[in-house]
């Protein structure tokens, strides 16, 4: 891996950027780990799911033309280590902006080279063995929208099942959502809270001392709902997991 | 049971704090979920036959108009007679008119969702008529005085002890919870009812265009009584309801009740081709009620593959919002993940902009429709019409036009983030915020509040910036 074959872009999202800051550092070491020459654009912001989900599109519009403009300066494959933040540029740039011709090229040019961290590891890198090694007991929770938006369903529990001294348990309802939705957990708080708790009860019956995800937003609403149980189940991005070497 | 003045947050609240609700939930979406992935498994190709069943639907919906008339005419031709209703209160006077006409005194009925869109049960009993639901779990409900809380399921929410209680209550019968005695039970006091009974009323799952033929499946052979007993038949359709062919009717029953229940085919299917002519069997006349009441509408806008739906019931039984509170708390004729859509679509003027707020958009229903139905894409485009139109919340459109503003702004979103981690400081109590202005409480009732990490990720970087460039 001394030569450096591969360069990619990395767009970091605003909620691993304002609240699991760990989550893009980790992904930064571990791409520059597998030899891979990353450029991190500065001026990355939002890419404007909060306000698309929330039907305010003309902000989202304002913010997905700001980071396609962003990210389309550079010709080499972006990475995501947000399972929605991907599906949202991937999928729902689309649709945001499919009355602006300035924007159709731009927007299927990024799309078709913006990946989600695991994804790239996978289909890029073509790598299931990243050589981590951690004594953890590990659980996968699978975000909502990298499991059903991107259709990535096994990729990351292959990289996980390859960490050397790791054991990997199995989550019950795991394709359950957390119920974060970002608004909706304020919304309809309790609504959401009743689906935290489902997958809080499965996360501790699984006996795992961390849970995984791929998406700082379920990340983050896990942690807050464990943190409040007083559990000592830790929570950690993929990339966090990925690094590690004891 | 909820009031409907009571709001869609109280009648949440209320449905959360129903145990014997969570049972009855529990018990049934589980069961018709695992049933369904099993179901279509039986399939050599499910995916396939999904992708057919969606091509035929969107197809019909894109000539809806020449398919209703062919279907009209060859109802016609076959000695039925076709009713076109512009809303509720129309179809409501078709039937009522015909029942009128024709001295009915006595009116049975299989389960027609169409018929619960429009009212009809109050507005027959209104007009003086006796109405009788035969199918099990409406009859259960139509006792209880309740209305339907599932589309394929109407009495979901009991558990089986408490519709036990209620047939004791109700029919002086001995209290059991072996749903073996209790549908014994509803049996023998249906029978007379369908024998009795001048006019029977059922619901449509496809009407085929190319012969007239009405489809109505179901798993007690209710509907097959409610049809051919009484001498007239009166079948209430959605417009939306059409299948070109018998072949492709023949591709939506393989996925319908897979979807539904996981049966490879309901227990009994019926084919019904106009009325008696000639032969001793079935009623004497038929009638189509072709309902729109808002759905014509619908064609061409954002939300027009709505009407490509096939009313299953997947999709709620998949939701984790309705697995948690069923469908009464809706408020709606139509609820879960499709009523959520449906119901705002339908009638645009009632009080239903916060059904859409009601997903954490997981995708769920889309996975499991028969007909690929994107439904949470139309929940967003929902969503964005209450926004459009003003009826949404003030606050959140202030916030996230002040958040795109910085978002399109790096060195104002770095500073929008330092005041803001700066702001939560004064809150915060070991890094977890405590105390929060309304509406955040209802995120901190079992949650703690993330704070803003003391060093952001650009933060990170430009250290690391100046520091290969210091070197």
């Amino acid at each position: 891996m001394s030569q450096t074959t591969y360069s990619a872009q990395l767009f970091a999202t605003c909620l691993v950027d304002a609240i699991r800051p760990a989550a893009g550092l980790a992904t930064l070491r571990l791409l520059e780990r597998l030899g891979v020459k990353v450029i991190v654009p500065s001026g990355q912001t939002c890419c404007g799911q909060p306000a698309f989900n929330s039907g305010c599109l003309a902000d989202a519009r304002a913010m997905a033309r700001y980071t396609i403009d962003l990210l389309e300066k550079s010709p080499v494959p972006i990475v995501v280590p947000s399972g929605s933040c991907g599906d949202m540029i991937v999928h729902r740039y689309r649709e945001l902006l499919a009355d602006e011709l300035a924007y159709a090229s731009k927007v299927e040019r990024v799309a078709a080279r913006t990946y989600e961290l695991s994804q790239y590891l996978s289909d890029v890198l073509k790598v299931q063995d990243v050589g981590a090694r951690c004594r953890r007991t590990i659980t996968y929770h699978p975000s909502c929208h990298l499991l059903r938006g991107l259709g990535v369903r096994s990729a990351p529990s292959k990289l996980l099942d390859s960490i050397t001294d790791a054991r990997c348990v199995g989550l019950s309802g795991a394709e359950d959502c957390c119920g974060f939705g970002g608004t909706f957990a304020v919304k309809m708080g309790e609504l959401s809270s009743g689906m935290l708790d489902r997958k809080l009860d499965a996360i501790v019956e699984s006996g795992a001392d961390t849970v995984v995800a791929c998406d700082a937003g379920c990340l983050m609403h896990i942690e807050s709902g464990l943190k409040r149980r007083g559990s000592n189940v830790a929570v950690r991005h993929l990339a966090e997991v990925l690094v590690e070497s004891e | 049971m909820n009031s409907p003045s009571m709001s869609f947050q109280q009648r949440v609240s209320h449905a959360l704090a129903d145990g014997q609700l969570r049972i009855a939930l529990d018990r049934t979406t589980e069961r018709f979920t695992s049933n369904r992935v099993a179901g279509l498994a039986s399939l050599p190709d499910a995916d396939a036959v999904r992708d057919c069943a969606r091509s035929i639907r969107l197809h019909t919906l894109s000539k809806l108009d020449d398919y209703l008339e062919q279907f009209e005419a060859n109802v016609t031709s076959v000695g039925g007679q076709v009713h076109w209703a512009s809303d509720a209160q129309e179809a409501n006077e078709i039937v009522l008119d015909l029942a009128r006409s024709r001295s009915v005194k006595r009116v049975v009925k299989s389960k027609s969702m169409v018929s619960e869109e429009t009212e009809l049960n109050q507005a027959l009993i209104s007009g003086g008529l006796d109405v009788v639901e035969s199918d099990l779990g409406e009859y259960i409900i139509q006792l209880a005085g309740e209305t339907p809380s599932h589309i394929i399921a109407p009495a979901v929410h009991k558990t089986r002890e408490q519709v036990g209680q209620l047939l004791a209550d109700k029919l002086g019968v001995p209290m059991t919870d072996d749903p073996v005695e209790m549908t014994a039970t509803a049996r023998s006091a249906l029978r007379d009812v369908f024998l009795q009974s001048e006019m029977g009323i059922s619901g449509v799952n496809f009407g085929v265009a190319s012969t007239g033929s009405l489809a109505i499946v179901t798993n007690e052979g209710n509907a097959s009584l409610t049809v051919t007993a009484p001498r007239i038949h009166v079948a209430m359709m959605g417009i939306e309801r059409i299948v070109p062919t018998l072949d492709d009717l023949a591709v939506m029953l393989l996925v319908l009740a897979r979807s539904a229940t996981g049966q490879k085919l309901t227990v009994y299917t019926d084919l019904l081709t106009g009325p008696r002519r000639g032969d001793p069997d079935g009623p004497e006349e038929l009638h189509v009620v072709l309902l729109d009441n808002g759905r014509s509408r619908l064609i061409g806008t954002e939300v027009s593959e709505v009407l490509a739906c096939i009313r299953c019931g997947a999709c709620l039984n998949a939701c984790p919002v309705y697995q948690q509170i069923g469908g009464h708390a809706y408020g709606s004729v139509y609820s879960g993940p499709i009523g959520a859509v449906l119901t705002p679509s339908l009638d645009r003027e009632g009080p239903w902009h916060v059904l859409p707020e009601a997903s954490s958009l997981c995708g769920a229903c889309r996975e499991v429709c028969p007909v690929r139905i994107d439904i949470p894409r139309m929940l967003l485009a929902l969503r964005a019409e209450t926004v459009h139109s003003g009826k949404g919340n003030r606050w959140v459109r202030v916030g996230f036009w002040l958040y795109r503003i910085a978002a399109t702004k790096p060195w104002l979103f770095r500073c929008g983030v330092s005041v803001v981690r700066q702001l939560t400081k004064m809150f915060f109590v070991n890094g977890w915020l405590l105390r929060l202005p309304s509406p955040l409480p209802s995120w901190t009732r079992s949650r703690e509040f993330p704070v803003i990490a003391s060093r952001t990720f650009s933060e990170e970087m430009r250290d690391r910036e100046k520091g290969s460039g210091d070197e």
